[in-house]
């Protein structure tokens, strides 16, 4: 394979970040990111379930193909990253029930997280091997991890500052996400 | 007859402007800011999205009765699915360029929240016709909300509209607008002019009763 790891690695976290690079996931990064206080754990949860549906996409890749079942494979996929994030929401449910409820809605909502669904349908596109979508999609998640949580910070100070009331709500929130957008323009060609 | 003719109607429009998919309710965006680069692209997505909206809408209103409610979710998700994975096969049958411009996001219209969100909010409370005539507005609505984007994009980003060259050769392409950040942009100054477009029928339909409200 002509991409390493480490390449891969950094072209999803920062080059191709999932939300800023190629608007993978734009909802929660829109709907959770008022405060760091859940933007970090609905990122660590939405990597979670990334990597468990990167691993069974991988594995039921392989299970397609030999079967001759290709057309299948949005259906399956759908069904897998649905019973993962069940199994996400009830871990978290047990051992944390507040965070549980801080989430709110946009835990099963993970389920229709095109991240999710992204990194699956990618790795698939692009021919990774095991290593390869591993990294893909740790990087893929860290990658919108880090776009959820910058975005949280910005927009809590900017609750204290005073901005037109045209402008107020999702419109802010997408302006905003343009110039991070822009910034990170500047990674590219960094992981070659 | 004569209101129950007029509320089907009124759920056909409701899609296309008051309650339109992009500008007001700011669901589905992944599709709409990626593929947003052209008017073609734009269009042809929006397109695509409209056959899939319409199809599981009419498919999921069909069921209503026999669905389980506890498993409805995971029913309308597989219905949807199944209709987007024709769309991607019969895409890639008419026109291979265009499939690998749409690249990955025709097969992530299963996870458009608007498909889902009409099936759940309207679809499986109302009979075919009428749930289809309102995914059918839904979808209009959420073309022309793409082709909004698109062209605005192309015709800032590349100086064209539908690839014919709209201005001299002094023109300097604004070259960001089709790049990432552009879509944030163009998507937020919409917004923007449409708040301001509410604001003003606000304000012309009730003056502001303190000095404080003006803005």
């Amino acid at each position: 394979m002509s991409e390493s790891a480490f390449q891969i690695f950094v072209n999803a976290l920062l080059a191709n970040n999932f939300v800023l690079a190629m608007f993978l996931g734009l909802c929660p990064f829109l709907g959770v990111s008022g405060k760091l206080d859940t933007a970090f754990p609905m990122g660590v949860a939405t990597t979670f379930v990334m990597l468990v549906a990167s691993l069974c996409a991988y594995g039921l890749n392989l299970l397609l193909t030999a079967f001759h079942l290709e057309f299948l494979r949005l259906i399956s996929y759908i069904v897998i990253i649905a019973s993962s994030v069940q199994l996400v929401e009830m871990v978290l449910k047990k051992y944390s029930p507040a965070l549980f409820r801080a989430l709110g809605i946009y835990l099963p909502l993970i389920t229709t997280n095109c991240a999710v669904l992204g990194v699956a349908l990618f790795q698939t596109a692009r021919d990774y091997d095991f290593i390869q979508s591993v990294t893909f999609s740790i990087g893929g998640g860290a990658g919108f991890t880090l776009a959820l949580v910058l975005m949280a910070s910005v927009r809590e100070r900017l609750t204290l500052s005073n901005v037109p009331d045209l402008a107020q709500g999702t419109a802010l929130s997408l302006m905003l996400a343009g110039i991070l957008s822009l910034s990170f323009m500047g990674f590219a060609g960094l992981g070659g | 007859m004569n209101t129950a003719h007029y509320k089907t109607w009124d759920e056909f429009t409701e899609g296309i402007w008051r309650q339109n998919p992009v500008f007001v309710m700011v669901l589905g965006m992944c599709p709409v800011l990626a593929v947003s680069v052209s008017a073609v692209n734009a269009l042809s997505m929006g397109l695509a999205t409209l056959f899939v909206l319409v199809c599981s809408c009419g498919l999921v209103s069909l069921l209503r009765r026999m669905v389980p409610k506890e498993v409805r979710i995971a029913v309308y998700i597989v219905i949807i699915a199944t209709f987007v994975t024709a769309v991607d096969y019969a895409i890639q049958a008419i026109s291979l360029a265009l499939y690998d411009a749409l690249g990955a996001f025709i097969q992530l219209i299963v996870v458009n929240c608007i498909i889902l969100g009409r099936a759940e909010a309207h679809a499986s409370k109302n009979p075919p016709l009428p749930a289809m005539l309102n995914a059918a507005g839904m979808g209009i609505g959420f073309a022309i909300g793409l082709f909004a984007l698109g062209a605005v994009r192309e015709v800032l980003g590349a100086g064209t509209l539908f690839g014919i060259t709209l201005f001299g050769a002094g023109f300097q392409p604004w070259v960001i607008m089709v790049l990432p950040p552009g879509g944030f942009f163009v998507l937020g100054a919409w917004l923007l002019f449409f708040s301001w477009l509410e604001r003003r029928k606000l304000r012309r339909a009730a003056p502001p009763m303190e000095a404080g409200q003006h803005v």
